[in-house]
């Protein structure tokens, strides 16, 4: 079988990028962007990490070195990396037909069947036409499977060497050991926190000690999942591109509060907005939910405070994808988990058991109605589409509330220099 | 959109249905003109930037006007270009003279820079959006 060659371009430190392209002033000064909430570090420049910060830390640990080194804090302008991936990756398929989206600031390219002569060149043009069309600086590494692609990329982390642009197909035998011997177990893509552990204990600790892993012992402890990513570390692909995703299995719409809250009613615009927003996306991948699940909890951190945390569970006897019907659910679910006397946190809404849309069962008492089931449908499509042509939240439901004072923090964000006229870049 | 499949009476017509005669003219029926096709070939690599100085007043670009940056051109001799010197992003006219890159304001009130090897070229502004009054 014909060889196989993966591009993985990955966007380094995406967000400090982002923010970078239009702010001259953050050049080369440490930058962090804070997670939803401004509550601890999500995306760091080098700067910022040379200082010590390091993704994950809460921001009230970092307060000391912040003043110190005058670094720049911004809060987290989803709006703006999403367009700005979503630049990347049209650049990006141009390059290739056969692209997947892998996350926000990673895609994949399949070159396989492009006749390219020298990959190495090919990558370094990707990289450079990335920057010279977005200003986002990206991380090239080509090899004959995903999960090679990812070795490369932890090594191009750290080694600046490569310039960012690392062949996999290149490399003699003598150098892929080399290689994979300098990835820690821990960072080989697909094998979780746990498996790692499990392996150290039998002496297995990089990349490499997998891929020369005993074939029929690593598929007893780590099953198939294991034995792919070890064939995949061998050379042979068995992961293609998902060029389309599959549907998802559960929608989880779940936020902090930018305070705590501590009313029913407020409670219910939060949780209903999240229900709004969950309905929104089950229709949008054509699906129905069988269950909706809906939690709450007190803040965990605040110690003095009395705890309290719940989760109430629904099983729906046909499967909805109809707003008002989620909505009078969550309402009957808040209304029985619900006590007064203690600071809300979080809450949030999960949909589950998803099934494709075409597959109602009608039921043998006529309890749901297929023309009623139809009609509804086609309102919430009606709904949807006034949103999309107009503007998210254009129509909404009255029980979302109007102020929502209890939405995320972001007191450090940038500006929206690519969706507000008033808000542009000004030089 | 919804898939029709599924949702076979949401088609939002987009015009109302006449019940004379048809026009002649609806098979011929052409998208209008969209301005943003004409000035924004690249919208991959197209930015808006507002002008708040006069320094460029002698290319027409006054204080006010957005500007069209697109970065996938590569700036040349006469161009005017965003330009990003130390922490600053500056409007500037490029002049290139014994194989050193200046930059110029226009007029040249201010005195010219030379591009450093630190600094960078952002993108190349290729229309100006003016408001007549």
């Amino acid at each position: 079988m014909r060889q196989k060659v993966f591009m993985l371009v990955d966007a380094a430190q995406f967000y400090v990028s982002c923010e970078r392209v239009f702010q001259a002033a953050l050049h080369a000064r440490p930058t962090i962007v804070l997670s939803n909430n401004d509550g601890c570090i999500v995306a760091l420049s080098k700067e910022a990490g040379k200082l010590g910060l390091a993704r994950g830390q809460p921001l009230f640990q970092c307060q000391q070195i912040i003043r110190a080194h005058h670094v720049q804090v911004y809060s987290s302008n989803y709006p703006l990396y999403q367009e700005m991936s979503a630049r990347v990756r049209r650049v990006l398929a141009e390059f290739s037909p056969r692209l997947e989206a892998y996350s926000i600031d990673e895609s994949w390219l399949e070159l396989t069947d492009l006749a390219i002569d020298d990959l190495t060149e090919f990558g370094r043009t990707v990289k450079a036409r990335v920057y010279q069309d977005t200003g986002i600086p990206v991380r090239v590494a080509i090899a004959p499977t995903k999960c090679l692609t990812k070795i490369a990329c932890e090594l191009l982390k750290g080694d600046e060497r490569y310039h960012d642009v690392l062949d996999v197909t290149r490399l003699t035998a003598e150098q892929m050991k080399a290689m994979l011997e300098r990835v820690a177990i821990e960072d080989v893509w697909g094998i979780g926190p746990n498996y790692a552990r499990f392996l150290r204990n039998y002496g297995i600790t990089t990349a490499r000690d997998v891929r020369d892993a005993d074939e029929r012992w690593l598929r007893k402890y780590l099953t198939v999942v294991g034995a792919r990513i070890q064939m995949e570390l061998k050379g042979t692909s068995c992961l293609p591109l998902e060029v389309k995703r599959p549907p998802k299995q559960q929608i989880i719409c779940a936020k902090s509060f930018g305070r705590e809250i501590t009313s029913q009613a407020e409670l219910e615009e939060a949780i209903a907005t999240y229900v709004v927003r969950a309905a929104e996306k089950l229709r949008e991948q054509d699906s129905l939910a069988g269950r909706l699940t809906v939690f709450l909890r007190t803040n965990p951190f605040d110690t003095g405070a009395p705890q309290y945390t719940n989760e109430f569970v629904i099983d729906l006897t046909y499967p909805t994808a109809f707003t008002p019907e989620l909505l009078k659910r969550a309402r009957a679910a808040l209304q029985a988990m619900y006590r007064d006397g203690y600071r809300y946190k979080k809450a949030g809404v999960v949909l589950s058991r998803i099934t494709p849309l075409p597959v109602v069962q009608p039921d043998l008492f006529g309890e749901v109605s297929l023309v009623d089931h139809y009609r509804e449908m086609r309102l919430m499509a009606v709904v949807d589409a006034i949103n999309r042509i107009f503007g998210r939240d254009t129509l909404v439901f009255a029980v979302q509330g109007w102020t929502r004072s209890w939405r995320m923090r972001q007191e450090r964000l940038s500006q929206r220099w690519l969706s507000r006229w008033e808000e542009i870049l000004t030089i | 959109m919804p898939d029709a499949r599924f949702f076979p009476h949401v088609l939002l017509l987009p015009q109302v249905v006449h019940a004379g005669f048809p026009s002649p003219g609806d098979d011929y029926a052409e998208p209008s003109l969209n301005l943003h096709d004409l000035v924004v070939p690249h919208p991959n690599s197209t930015y808006f930037v507002r002008v708040s100085g006069d320094s460029m007043n002698g290319a027409c670009i006054r204080a006010g006007d957005i500007v069209v940056v697109d970065r996938a051109l590569t700036a040349a001799h006469n161009k005017i270009v965003v330009v990003r010197v130390c922490e600053h992003l500056l409007l500037k006219r490029v002049q290139v003279r014994q194989r050193k890159v200046f930059l110029h304001s226009d007029p040249p009130e201010f005195p010219a820079l030379e591009l450093g090897q630190q600094d960078e070229i952002w993108g190349v502004v290729t229309y100006c959006v003016h408001r007549v009054r």
